[in-house]
């Protein structure tokens, strides 16, 4: 360790038209039939929505390759707007800005070779990110090593929850009651 | 009768007035006054005072951090739960690519039908990881308010004027070195509702990706010599006097072109861990 590093400062209520683009919720390729909807909402420490919270999600591919791949957010070279996905490449990276109820959903595929998506949670009023993980339901998820190091109702906090075909619930509390689990990677 | 702009201090209660710019208030409102700039530079003496005290060196802003108001009902109250794991997927990250930009994003002067309104500048620098290793080939974001200090954001109601000129939103990638460099505008200075005569100094908001999602940084470059510097609790929040100056760009004089625009330069260094792949496995 040789560098010191940047602070992190908080993203403010502005970036709305910097950095969500379209597509950003759409991981999974366009149609395909394995395709996992994922959605919650983000709550405050009074259990108000916070409608301006950004949420990226990053996550091996369905054969467990960890390279990603550019082309999330592709550009139209024409018009210098936005192109969207190409619809075929899994790049693995998400991004998703919460609506003005808090609501946010995610369409991805199921990660290769492990059980969960990596979350990292922006917002105004949050000084520095907070990661943490998104379980999707199954035998993986019930040996987990870091699930199972955590006292149950902490656990609860990060296992998505089946809400109807191929569709799971989950919700982030930054705060109080049903507070989720926080990551940190030292 | 001809609305009058209202400046953040108006009464309210006065007719045909703007309403108090609400979506720079969005959080619901707390008991009690709204505090003054002495009691919120109070605030932030102390928290320094009891950082320096604690005599443990810390780089980021704590996420509680009560003299920035907004912060109080959004951070965790758990500790972090550490992760050990040399599988975690958080040890690789997203990747980004020529088609993720244009050669036009890194000029925020550009794609409009004039130039803007403003002190043209060009900031650069690099990014680098802990180990001072570059940052090769990675997405850099960045957003602004124009030169009058108004966001072209539909939320932003604070009564300077919008710029037909510019947007304020610009990306690139880093190049084999690292660098990264953006044309744009001195930003402007506004006001926001933390406290009564909130200010934010100057800065320019920026996003970056590692080689690594644990790498991940959102921040904000703030100018030197910025007299709204010392009063801002977004800025205080970080308490390591000398972590607080690596947010602070340096003015570089070779760096300005003559007769066109001034330069800065910022270096950027991303924190955590990365997984232990060599170049050639990238
Ligand atoms: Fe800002």
């Amino acid at each position: 360790m040789s560098e010191l590093p940047t602070p992190a400062q908080t993203v403010g209520p502005f970036y709305g038209y910097a950095l969500p683009f379209p597509g950003g919720p759409q991981i999974a390729p366009a149609g395909h039939p394995g395709t996992l909807t994922v959605h919650g909402r983000v709550y405050d420490g009074e259990g108000a929505p916070v409608p301006d919270a950004l949420l990226e999600i990053w996550q091996p591919g369905p054969d467990g390759s960890r390279s990603g791949a550019p082309g999330s957010m592709r550009r139209d070279p024409a018009t210098g707007g936005h192109a969207g996905r190409d619809g075929v490449v899994f790049t693995g990276f998400g991004r998703i800005a919460t609506d003005a109820d808090g609501n946010w959903a995610v369409r991805t595929l199921p990660p290769g070779d492990l059980p969960y998506l990596s979350v990292c949670v922006f917002a105004r009023g949050l000084l520095h990110h907070l990661f943490t993980r998104i379980y999707l339901p199954g035998p993986e998820t019930d040996g987990d090593p870091l699930l199972a190091s955590l006292a149950p109702e902490r656990r609860a906090t990060l296992l998505a929850a089946e809400h109807g075909p191929r569709t799971l619930r989950f919700d982030i509390r930054l705060q109080g009651p049903g507070e989720t689990v926080f990551l940190d990677f030292p | 009768m001809t609305a009058k702009r209202s400046p953040r201090t108006a009464d309210p209660a006065a007719g045909g007035v703007e309403p108090r710019h609400p979506a720079r208030q969005p959080e619901r409102q707390h008991t009690g006054m709204t505090p003054t700039q002495q009691e919120i530079s109070a605030e932030i003496a102390a928290r320094r005072a009891a950082y320096l005290g604690a005599g443990e060196v810390r780089h980021h802003p704590p996420r509680d951090y009560p003299p920035y108001r907004g912060s109080a009902l959004r951070h965790p109250r758990e500790p972090l739960v550490a992760v050990h794991d040399p599988e975690a997927a958080e040890l690789s990250g997203p990747v980004f690519g020529a088609t993720d930009v244009t050669e036009l994003d890194a000029d925020l002067t550009l794609g409009h039908t004039g130039e803007p309104i403003g002190e043209r500048i060009t900031v650069t620098g690099r990014v680098l990881d802990r180990d001072g290793r570059p940052v090769r080939g990675q997405l850099v974001e960045i957003w602004q308010a124009n030169a009058a200090g108004r966001y072209a954001h539909q939320h932003d109601r604070h009564p300077a004027p919008l710029d037909p000129h510019f947007t304020g939103t610009g990306r690139c990638l880093t190049d084999d070195q690292g660098r990264y460099r953006f044309t744009t505008v001195r930003p402007g200075a506004y006001p926001w509702p933390n406290h009564t005569n909130a200010w934010r100094p100057a800065h320019i908001h920026f996003s970056l990706f590692g080689t690594a999602f644990t790498q991940r940084l959102v921040t904000q470059l703030y100018f030197p010599g910025d007299p709204l510097l010392g009063y801002d609790p977004i800025l205080q929040s970080v308490t390591d006097d000398a972590a607080r100056a690596r947010l602070v760009a340096a003015y570089d004089h070779e760096l300005s072109v003559p007769a066109w625009s001034l330069g800065y330069r910022w270096d950027i260094v991303l924190d955590g861990p990365a997984a232990t792949w060599t170049e050639e496995d990238r």
